[in-house]
């Protein structure tokens, strides 16, 4: 194996933070250059993803992870801090590229002007982001935790205003408070177990003795109301719907992948350290994980009813999509797994689409519109119907819109043709279909989950459709509103993905039930990682 | 000594949720800090407390646990201590950002007529 390809690992770290660094040290006033550089990084990294989602998707002959684990300063796993470059991983790395660089097109039209230093910190969130999807290491999880948050309070604040100011200080406080949370949790599963590598904690879980287990549990379960923040589980995510909608569009776009850190975090440790192995401790807090994923969809599904502008609708979407993954990835089956992992690829893609959309949508309208649009709607229609303009051409810009958001609609619904009904499909069907052994009858569990998703489904479609009618089946009046090609171009290059996604549905569940087979046997993933071997010098062979 | 620690984190602790729980975002920003402060004296005890041990190898010294400090909550530790407090800084520029544009330092942006 060349050498460069043993690097790959360590490069959506690096890049991202000589990128940020390199911004810094221009003139704030040349963002052309600027933009261009965080670009051809942006690109260059979603690049870097697919090689990596390559290199851990090729068959090996023993079965392992590929050539994702690398050790940092070169020294072996427990001791040392590992990057683990397996399938989830790096199809979150993919996921990440693709939004990252869909929203920074969309913000080179207008928005990175809206204030200083929006690239160096796009670069750092990425850096953020891809750091704590590769390391195999408690703390540096944090680390990158820490990172990815300190990007996002200032992207967060980006194009300043009151309302910023005032989401970004809850925003702030609220994760100020779950790091901390955080910190006790993996200092408690230190103190019990005495390292901080995940593959090494696996191997250690068992053979815990009783006295210590429940503090370990203790550690485990405030590591996980740390991360359930994150994710925005009910109760712990009344702060994401407002921080979401008074963001600026494109970050908002972005932060859809931020939620998914919370879960990707739980599905990779609740699974690797609680798995069907984890003697006494086996499936820890599943039962939180469920009821607090259905509280989730129910009060996501409920607050899209009741959201009367679009921002507030999509941030409840993104809560929609969150309690969909706690409450089906807590089933611990390796089939809904699969089914959840290709959902949430596509949710993240209509959301990050929608927030785009929301704003060119927006842009043409009153402030206040929707809410007066709910009040119509409830206390009866005073408008003159009057409609004598019938049979005018369609403007190019409102088809374009028109049909992106019925995408989107389609796709958070789960309605035909597209993803988000496949997803919904395979998950419904893979909860109806248990595959363990000895499990005959479709549990009481399965039943509440698969009434959940289609009520959820429904709430949404309900919440989109009403939306649609008001913004896009009015009356044509005034100007429009000039949306450039390149602000249409992301939103329509991330719902063709989408559509990609369902036309070639079934190479992409092949790849994600293996993800999902991998994630419920751990053991090749501990294996892997433990026994990687430091690089052995080789000056005089002129290697590295 | 454990106990002495143990009431110290756990007043610490105590304080630091009643401040964060209170509605002026001075006093959240106090109970940040003071609860940091406690979890960082938690990450250091878990360490382990012992007296007059190092974490550095010295010669002639068996090389295991009970004849040093265990060194990684330490440096967790520090790790700790700068990200809490660059993170706190960064709260008391938004808090001051807040408190110019809204005028009240409530943290919901009550007007007190008092």
């Amino acid at each position: 194996m060349s050498h460069w390809v043993e690097h790959l690992p360590i490069v959506p770290i690096v890049l991202p933070l000589a990128t940020a660094v390199l911004l810094l040290l221009l003139d704030e006033r040349r963002r052309a250059l600027k933009a261009a550089i965080n670009l051809v990084s942006t690109l260059t990294l979603l690049g870097v993803a697919i090689a990596i989602l390559r290199s851990a998707n090729a068959p090996t002959s023993n079965g392992s992870v590929g050539a994702g684990v690398y050790l940092l300063g070169n020294w072996p796993a427990p001791f040392g801090i590992v990057l683990v470059g397996d399938r989830l991983s790096a199809l979150m790395l993919v996921l990440t590229g693709i939004l990252a660089s869909a929203t920074l097109l969309f913000s080179i039209a207008r928005w990175h002007r809206a204030g200083a230093y929006f690239h160096p910190l796009f670069q750092l969130l990425l850096m953020g982001l891809n750091g704590a999807f590769l390391t195999g290491d408690l703390f540096n999880l944090f680390v990158f935790f820490e990172l990815l948050l300190a990007a996002s309070y200032g992207l967060v604040l980006h194009g300043s205003g009151v309302l910023r100011i005032k989401a970004g200080l809850h925003y702030i406080a609220i994760n100020l408070a779950a790091s901390l949370l955080f910190l006790i949790g993996v200092s408690l599963i230190y103190g019990t177990t005495g390292t901080l590598n995940m593959a090494d904690l696996a191997t250690r879980l068992p053979t815990i003795a009783d006295g210590d287990r429940i503090l370990l549990e203790a550690g485990a379960a405030l590591f996980g109301i740390a991360l359930l923040v994150k994710a925005g589980m009910w109760p712990l995510g009344f702060w994401l719907p407002g921080t979401y909608a008074v963001a600026a569009p494109p970050v908002a776009a972005m932060f859809s992948i931020m939620t998914k850190v919370g879960i990707y975090t739980v599905l990779r440790l609740w699974l690797l350290l609680f798995g069907g192995e984890a003697g006494a401790s086996a499936y820890f807090g599943g039962n939180w994980l469920l009821l607090g994923g259905i509280a989730t969809v129910i009060f996501g599904s409920l607050g899209a009813l009741a959201s009367q502008d679009l921002a507030r609708l999509a941030g409840f979407n993104v809560l929609v999509s969150s309690g969909t993954l706690l409450a089906v990835v807590s089933v611990g089956d390796a089939a809904v797994t699969g089914a959840a992992l290709y959902y949430l690829v596509g949710s993240t893609l209509a959301v990050s689409a929608f927030y785009l959309l929301i704003e060119l949508i927006e842009r043409g309208r009153a402030a206040g519109a929707d809410v007066i649009a709910v009040t119509i709607e409830a206390f009866g229609d005073q408008e003159d119907e009057e409609e004598t303009s019938t049979g005018i051409a369609i403007p190019g810009t409102i088809a374009v819109l028109g049909v992106s958001f019925a995408c989107c609609a389609l796709l958070l619904s789960g309605l035909p043709p597209l993803a988000g009904f496949i997803a919904k499909f395979l998950l419904l069907s893979s909860l109806l279909n248990p595959t363990e052994i000895g499990a005959a009858a479709v549990d009481a569990t399965s039943w509440t989950l698969t009434a959940l998703l289609i009520l959820s489904g429904l709430a949404v479609v309900i919440a989109m459709m009403r939306v649609g009618i008001r913004v896009f089946w009015v009356p044509v009046g005034g100007e429009l509103a000039s949306v450039r090609i390149v602000e249409v171009a992301p939103i329509v290059a991330l719902l063709f993905l989408c559509v990609v996604l369902t036309i070639q549905a079934g190479p992409v569940m092949r790849f994600m039930q293996a993800t999902a087979q991998s994630l419920h046997a751990p053991q090749t993933y501990v294996r892997d990682v433990l026994a990687a071997q430091p690089v052995k010098r080789a000056w005089k062979e002129g290697g590295l | 000594m454990e106990i002495i620690l143990a009431v110290g984190i756990g007043v610490l602790t105590g304080s630091g949720v009643w401040l964060l729980l209170r509605p002026r975002t001075f006093q959240v920003l106090i109970g940040l800090s003071l609860l940091s402060y406690a979890v960082n004296l938690f990450i250091f005890s878990m360490g382990r407390l012992r007296t007059s041990m190092p974490p550095v190898l010295r010669p002639g010294v068996p090389s295991d646990l009970a004849h040093y400090a265990d060194p990684v909550p330490q440096a967790l530790v520090l790790t700790a201590i700068v990200i809490t407090f660059a993170m706190t800084a960064l709260l008391l520029v938004v808090l001051l950002a807040s408190r110019g544009v809204t005028g009240t330092d409530h943290v919901d942006w009550w007007k007190s007529d008092s």
